[in-house]
């Protein structure tokens, strides 16, 4: 393992909510004051700040980070940014953890934070403009799209259905109904409700996506001898990885992310982790659309490419099941505030494998957990292992 | 873990409607001109002819389009100009229903992956597909993956030099 062992400390984050009262610095504060509060360390012990958060355009603010910096502790502190679309959230875990592992601080508190409401009269304004301004933009493209085009792609070259792919919406909100924070959590929800609701751009139904959201969450990463004396359960971090495919992205084989292969190679050779599937207790992949579940489990080796649904269908991935595949109730579920959503994955992790999780908890402590996310133009993977 | 969730504030639309909130409100307005450079330049110059053009690496061999003056993947100057096809194959697609400001469309859009003939295998640009129908269940009839397509052009005179000098894509021999 490279460098210094560091080790998550401490974790917590803001309710999920469409519309916030609380502006982007105050949702920051909330989710940093609970990190801190959660591990009894105080601001003066952190050494350095790592902030993520998705376009200024949703906020309408430049230099985000700086306007965000009051309320993330960042007041006199070595502070960096991270950003890579939607796989932020992990990212800035991993950015936590090369802060410390390379010996330059002991201490770093990371807070992901997103006020998506601002954005008028809808946050995909704020999406349209990923696109090409030459050969695409021209064309009045929307974000649906290019999950629509990969959705597809998937579902036909491996022969899955919609009920295959729904099952995952419903695994999710149904987990999220025991999670604190969640935003749509639905114990209730049926494979027929997603199967009935209304199609935004075919394959893709309202209840294969999810919500937009305000939120923030925050984690306390602290070096080996540092880790110990703060709690008698740190929660190391065991392996990382990262990687970027071509922006050409109508060039790529859209049915398979093997940038997430990539970055899972990495964080399992780190990690020393040989056979994933009977290594990882749980994992925590990226789900802002249910098929993209699927998707990510197939390109982090935990499942054979096109069979990722039947881990799903057969219960493997219920929070009981031999495999729990996103026990927190994920962004289907618990909502997606864009960089904060894959920070929230991360925290779950932090509280499953310290058996604090509560009505979520996976049973048979596990040992061992994965999260990942993933974002830009449909073309990053942000992958980091996690272990007591 | 309840303990470390803070109780935010979640507002409900009638808290907007009703102004029990304060709030600003105002547009920010960009304006942006957006030079095509080297690669798009001539892409669109050739578009406007009514043809369409790749690159060429002779390294990986790959006909790439859209055109770039480089190789990604090579990571060198690209070699040559290379006509191709205005024929293609749907590699994806999907019928949108809805605007960017989820507003319901008259008419659902079809944009999808299209594979260039004369380019190499998976190249595709994104279009959109024409001339198949009104309504999702017509659509979702008469197109699927592998699709073979051409391209419906403006008339010449209409051409700007644009992405949408080809109006759409629509099945070959429809």
């Amino acid at each position: 393992m490279a460098g210094r062992r560091v080790a998550i400390v401490g974790a917590g984050m803001t309710k999920f909510v469409r519309r916030a009262l609380e502006t982007g610095p105050e949702l920051a504060w909330e989710a940093a004051s609970k990190a801190l509060e959660s591990c009894e360390m105080t601001l003066d012990q952190v050494d350095a700040v790592v902030l993520g958060s998705a376009p200024d355009a949703f906020d309408g603010v430049h230099m985000k980070v700086e306007y965000l910096s009051p309320g993330a502790g960042a007041w006199g502190k070595p502070t960096i940014r991270g950003y890579v679309g939607g796989g932020t959230g992990v990212f800035a875990a991993i950015q936590g953890w090369y802060h410390i592992a390379s010996g330059m601080f002991d201490t770093a508190l990371v807070v992901c934070e997103e006020k998506m409401s601002s954005c008028h009269p809808h946050p995909q304004a704020a999406f349209n403009y990923i696109f090409d301004h030459t050969t695409e933009r021209p064309l009045g493209p929307n974000l649906l799209w290019i999950f629509a085009l990969e959705m597809n792609a998937y579902m036909t070259k491996y022969g899955l259905t919609k009920r295959d792919i729904a099952l995952v919406a419903v695994k999710n909100k149904r987990n999220a109904a025991a999670h604190p924070a969640a935003q749509l959590g639905d114990p209730n929800i049926t494979v027929e409700d997603v199967l009935n609701s209304e199609v935004l751009a075919w394959p893709v139904q309202r209840l294969d996506v999810s919500p937009v959201t305000d939120g923030a969450v925050a984690v306390v990463m602290a070096a080996d001898h540092v880790a110990r004396r703060v709690t008698n359960r740190p929660v190391w971090v065991e392996g990382v990885g990262w990687s970027l495919d071509t922006q050409y992205w109508t060039n790529r084989d859209l049915s398979y992310p093997t940038y997430v292969e990539e970055a899972a190679r990495k964080a399992y050779a780190m990690a020393g982790i040989r056979e994933p599937r009977k290594e990882i207790h749980i994992v925590e992949p990226y789900d802002p659309f249910d098929y993209k579940e699927l998707h990510h489990l197939e390109g982090l080796l935990l499942a054979d490419r096109g069979k990722a649904a039947e881990l799903v269908a057969l219960g493997i991935a219920n929070r009981d099941g031999a495999m729990p595949v996103t026990p927190s109730g994920g962004l289907l579920g618990v909502g997606n505030p864009i960089a904060a959503a894959g920070l929230m994955k991360v925290a779950e992790l932090f509280w499953q494998l310290r058996g604090e999780a509560g009505p979520r908890q996976v049973p048979g402590q596990p040992k061992r957990g994965l999260a990942q996310a993933w974002g830009d133009l449909m073309q990053v993977g942000t992958v980091i292992i996690l272990g007591i | 873990m309840e303990r470390w969730v803070y109780p935010t504030t979640g507002l409900k639309q009638e808290d907007l409607e009703e102004a029990r909130v304060c709030m600003t409100r105002a547009p920010l307005r960009g304006e942006y001109a957006w030079d095509a450079g080297v690669a798009v330049g001539r892409f669109l110059a050739e578009l406007k002819a009514g043809r369409l053009v790749g690159r060429r690496c002779r390294v990986c061999r790959r006909v790439m389009v859209p055109p770039r003056m480089f190789c990604e993947q090579c990571f060198r100057p690209t070699d040559e100009w290379v006509p191709l096809q205005d024929t293609g194959t749907v590699l994806t697609f999907s019928v949108c229903t809805v605007a960017w400001d989820m507003r319901r469309l008259e008419v659902p859009e079809v944009p999808a992956v299209i594979a260039i003939d004369g380019a190499s295998p998976g190249m595709g640009i994104l279009h959109k597909l024409g001339e198949v129908g009104r309504t999702v269940d017509e659509i979702l009839d008469r197109v699927h993956i592998g699709l073979r397509v051409q391209a419906v052009w403006k008339p010449p005179r209409r051409r700007e030099g644009a992405i949408t000098d080809i109006l759409y894509f629509r099945p070959v021999g429809a």
